[in-house]
């Protein structure tokens, strides 16, 4: 069986598709985004936005869905089977499969929104029985998420495919990263799919009349954790697979950075008690056995850190780059997708540090829900994530369309007024939860503020509003590069490494294994935990609509 | 051994020592200096909690000598009680559960932070030592007037203590 067209460039399309649904779906968050940023500030948008956005919650809601949820969903989408393809030299295995799954996705993406902006869905992101959401949002967010499972297994064919033809030969690195940030999805997302079909859309829909929250929260957070790496790996991937080229240099080390992902594999998904600590029900130990994997996975984020660094210093000291630290500044940052991605590294590093704190059983008791969890995500899914997609685009536009970049230069000072507004918006976020401000409340009306929070919320509606102007100059470049005229050719930036594929050892492509292992870590984590909690004697509640 | 390999090593091995410390710093703090996290406290039905003995009179107890259970519920979009005092000095625990969806509980400043999970019932302890009042605030997202939910405890001066034997409850 041999595909009707060898051409890796045949899918060029859908990937286009792909992206320019994840851009609508971030400006829309945008929007929504500085109206919560300005409310916090004390100018309360609302009353004006009345016709279309309902409430300071029902605007919250959109913002989440569409920005982590369907921005980072359909750009993964997009992106990593489009790099998977060019690294193997092949397009996807199955044509008709790959387009089925966008119109899929399409399809589950309009049954999720339609409720979301009528107000029928003002759940936030989270799904939380008993409050319940109409039954399309629920419906349609299955569907979005059977089809990544579909683009998963397009590209497991495709593997199995080439792997046919070079038998023996190591995947190409960027292949691999891809390869395991599906698997590690895969099983992850399986939490969210049996909170979804056993509990809320049979709720939702009627079909049961009660359910168990407790239960619940376990099957979302199961989920909800390892999301967060399979938003991040992608951005991984492009640091390790093309950022060391843009830089001028090459990959520090290749094995280590597979094993990089094989322990992502392994370790992102056995965390999700971590976001439960304060949670009564689930006991202590099985918090602390959470704890730990949620430790390893910080260390392929160290890993990450040095190789990444390394490919960096070695990229800026071939063009003269010289001192301890120096060499930072000599780094081409001229070019903006390479900006944008330094940056976004430049954030993640108090992004991991905020995120060991809230990993950490106790401390975390100081955190909890609080302003300063928002604060941290923002940090890492949107800036480390966020922008390095951005800086992503500024190249797969271009090569998408054969369109130059509009301007190099507003795409510059777009990537460093997102840097700048987010380090004003996190820094108050972090600062009110410190002090006790409740996250995802309207915290410019409430009543019980403290006297300290008021010198820190103007805060969040300025860096909110520098967020939002980035995010202008972002979409009016792209808008703009795809409408004008001046054409360009772009290739794709791979990177070759010091230490190459050749020296990784045969086992790390061994994924039958590796995936049992991570099998069995989840097991481990949550075995115990499920069959305790299934054991006991249910006290259901009824389903409710609050808003 | 490659020069590279030495780097790698030598990066690997802090990598694998930090994160290690940690937990070790965090285990040590739960159990050496007994700050825990809410566990599991047993069940009640949320559709029933008039019946419970936990729940059906929400209110200030005294349960021993410079001893009090806050005993309350969380329903959408108020707590009950709305508002309490204790004694300065006292180890007081909260003791609480939610009448019908997801609710939580944070007092700034304190390590009382926790989920209000309906069907379950959770618990933090905490000692107030001076007297003053602090908000108690709903920290999940509970519909559209959730950032109206809370209630006022009020910390007042240390009392000579009249506990004599049995549990009673001091307010309402």
């Amino acid at each position: 069986m041999t595909s009707a067209n060898t051409d890796v460039r045949v899918d060029d399309r859908l990937t286009l598709y792909f992206v320019a649904v994840s851009l609508v779906a971030l400006f829309g968050g945008a929007v929504t985004g500085l109206m919560q940023g300005l409310e916090h500030a004390g100018i309360n948008l609302y009353t004006v936005a009345q016709p279309v956005i309902k409430s300071y919650y029902h605007g919250l809601s959109i913002h989440g869905v569409l920005n982590a949820l369907v921005f980072t969903t359909f750009f993964i989408c997009g992106f990593v089977p489009f790099l998977f393809c060019r690294a193997l030299g092949r397009p996807l295995a199955n044509r008709k499969l790959a387009w089925g799954t966008f119109w899929l996705m399409v399809v589950g993406l309009v049954m999720a929104a339609v409720p979301l902006m009528a107000n029928k869905a003002s759940v936030l992101y989270t799904m939380y029985p008993p409050m319940l959401a109409h039954w399309g949002f629920y419906i349609g967010l299955t569907l979005v998420v059977v089809g990544t499972w579909l683009v998963g297994l397009n590209m497991a064919l495709t593997y199995r495919g080439w792997r046919r033809e070079h038998e023996g030969e190591r995947t190409p690195l960027a292949a691999y990263m891809s390869l395991a940030t599906f698997a590690m999805w895969t099983l992850a997302s399986l939490g969210l799919a049996a909170e979804m079909l056993f509990m809320l859309i049979p709720a939702s829909t009627g079909l049961t009349a009660t359910t168990d929250a407790l239960l619940g929260r376990v099957l979302f957070w199961y989920t909800g954790h390892p999301i967060v790496y399979f938003w991040l790996l992608p951005a991984y991937i492009s640091w390790y697979a093309l950022v060391p080229k843009q830089a001028g240099g090459k990959l520090f080390s290749d094995p280590m950075a597979r094993v990089t992902f094989l322990l992502f594999l392994l370790f992102s998904t056995p965390t999700g008690f971590h976001h439960q600590f304060a949670d009564p029900g689930i006991h202590e130990g099985f918090k602390i056995l959470h704890m730990i994997f949620t430790f390893a996975v910080f260390f392929p984020s160290l890993l990450t850190f040095f190789n990444v660094v390394a490919s960096l210093e070695l990229a800026s000291r071939l063009q003269g780059g010289k001192g301890l630290f120096r060499w930072f500044a000599s780094l081409p940052w001229g070019d903006p997708s390479l900006t944008s991605q330094l940056l976004a590294m430049l954030i993640f590093v108090p992004g991991g540090v905020g995120g060991l704190i809230n990993a950490s059983l106790n401390l975390n008791l100081v955190v909890h829900n609080t302003a300063w969890i928002p604060g941290h995500f923002h940090l890492t899914v949107g800036t480390a994530v966020t922008l390095t997609f951005m800086g992503i685009s500024y190249w797969l536009v271009p090569l998408l369309t054969g369109k130059a970049l509009w301007s190099r230069k507003v795409a510059l000072v777009q990537a460093w007024s997102w840097f700048g507004g987010m380090l004003i918006f996190s820094n108050a976020m972090h600062r009110l939860g410190l002090m006790g401000a409740p996250r995802r409340s309207m915290l410019g009306s409430v009543p019980y503020a403290l006297p300290e929070w008021s010198a820190v919320l103007p805060f969040v509606g300025i860096g909110g509003t520098i967020l939002f102007i980035s995010s202008l100059l972002y979409f009016g470049n792209i808008v703009a590069t795809v409408l004008h005229k001046k054409e360009a050719v772009v290739e794709v930036p791979f990177a070759e490494a010091h230490s190459g594929a050749e020296e990784s050892p045969k086992a790390l492509e061994r994924w039958g294994v590796w995936i049992t292992v991570a099998v069995v870590f989840v097991l481990l984590a949550y075995g115990p935990a499920l069959m305790t909690l299934l054991s006991r004697t249910s006290s259901l509640s009824p389903g409710f609509q609050v808003w | 051994m490659k020069r590279e390999t030495l780097f790698e090593l030598a990066w690997m091995l802090p990598s694998l020592a930090l994160p290690a410390a940690m937990l070790v710093a965090v285990v040590v703090t739960a159990f050496g200096a007994g700050i825990h996290v809410p566990t599991h406290e047993g069940q009640v039905d949320p559709n029933a909690l008039g019946e419970s003995e936990l729940f059906a009179e929400p209110g200030v107890y005294q349960v021993g000598p410079g001893e009090y259970e806050i005993r309350f519920i969380a329903r959408t979009w108020s707590f009950e009680p709305a508002e309490v005092t204790v004694p300065a000095g006292a180890e007081v625990t909260f003791v609480g559960t939610s009448a019908d969806i997801v609710h939580g509980v944070i007092i700034p400043t304190t390590n009382v932070n926790m989920m209000l999970v309906p069907g379950q019932i959770a618990r933090s302890t905490v000692t107030f030592r001076q007297p003053g009042t602090h908000p108690y605030i709903c920290h999940e997202y509970c519909g559209v007037a959730h950032h109206t939910m809370w209630g006022r405890l009020t910390v007042s001066e240390p009392e000579p203590d009249p506990f004599t034997d049995n549990e009673r409850r001091v307010q309402p």
